[in-house]
């Protein structure tokens, strides 16, 4: 695991690290669960798989066409590496939370996975909405410890000299995976290459598509 | 998702006509109140007339920006009107979920049980 301590310096404006906060909305959806559940009026199993028909298929696409800028565009790939939050940013895409982003970006000698817990560390403004598995205790603490079984769970192999490298979110900084861009699309413009990068792609569970499957 | 609540008035939509939601506590919110409606605990004339109520209060911001606020506010005061709860519980439990929040470190699922004041339950 990596210290991302060392290569961030937003937290000069805390009194001690508050990684979790619940913004007034937060916090009376959550008490509006807890009243419920303790109710009998609803199950929360049944509201997650509410959201989850929904996770795919909405928030914006914004984090793919970063992602196909980036393939693109050396420079703005360039501008991505040193200042991710100033790169996107330029595309008009911003978080409401002013969060910081960094972008760390997949080679053939190390791919990037992302984790966060059950709170708030997760780029809405890029990635729309987090899905649901992202959210579960097991995925963070397996994905920490065992993250090639993981990504085998999604699919994912990995030669074997690889190395996986997990990225912890937090509340001030998050991460976007650039993954690499697929063989066989040298004649792609950036909207066609969008169309490859998947929500799951940008978070290390996936990979980018091949041209012959794109959405 | 064929639920009558995806016709809310004024319900962000997509191109394709699916509900938009901003952050993940707005799709929580709506799956909530499209549950409940299931199960009957409020009409859909009922749940129209809170929000409607809520959307045009003086002082809700002209872009549609704070269009999930009223969301809650008005699934939060149905839920008074009906008997489930009480505005004192509702907030009690938010100001909870806030501390708990705070208190739990980072890499730990938040608890209600980490709130410090912990009420009792």
């Amino acid at each position: 695991m990596h210290n991302h301590h060392q290569d961030h310096d937003h937290d000069h404006d805390h009194h001690h690290h508050h990684d979790n906060r619940y913004s007034d909305m937060q916090a009376r959806v959550r008490s509006l669960e807890t009243v419920l559940t303790e109710k009998g009026l609803i199950d929360p199993a049944a509201i997650d798989a509410i959201v989850e028909t929904y996770e795919t298929k909405v928030g914006p696409r914004n984090g793919a066409r970063v992602v196909a800028k980036a393939w693109s565009d050396p420079g703005f790939s360039d501008w991505l590496k040193q200042d991710a939050t100033a790169a996107i940013a330029s595309l008009g895409f911003t978080g409401r939370q002013g969060e910081h982003m960094r972008a760390v970006f997949n080679t053939p000698e190390t791919h990037n996975l992302v984790v966060c817990t059950l709170c708030s560390c997760y780029p809405w403004a890029v990635l729309g909405l987090p899905p649901v598995w992202y959210k579960a205790p097991a995925y963070r603490s397996r994905a920490v410890i065992d993250p090639r079984s993981v990504l085998a769970e999604f699919d994912v192999t990995l030669p074997e000299d690889t190395k996986i490298r997990v990225w912890d979110s937090t509340a001030e900084l998050r991460y976007l995976v650039v993954p690499m861009r697929p063989s066989g699309t040298e004649g792609l413009d950036e909207e066609k290459l969008a169309d490859l990068v998947t929500r799951d792609s940008m978070i290390g569970t996936g990979l980018a598509l091949a041209p012959e499957n794109a959405r | 998702m064929r639920s009558q609540l995806a016709q809310s008035p004024g319900l962000p939509r997509s191109a394709e006509g699916d509900p938009v939601f901003p952050e993940p506590w707005t799709a929580e919110a709506f799956a909530m109140t499209v549950h409940l409606h299931e199960k009957g605990v409020f009409s859909w004339s009922e749940w129209a007339e809170a929000l409607s109520a809520e959307v045009h209060k003086p002082g809700r911001a002209e872009d549609g920006s704070d269009y999930f606020d009223c969301w809650v506010e008005a699934l939060s005061g149905l839920l008074v009107i009906k008997g489930v709860t009480d505005a004192d519980a509702i907030f009690g439990l938010q100001k909870s979920w806030q501390r708990a929040a705070e208190a739990t470190p980072h890499g730990a699922p938040i608890a209600l049980a980490n709130d410090p004041l912990s009420r009792p339950i």
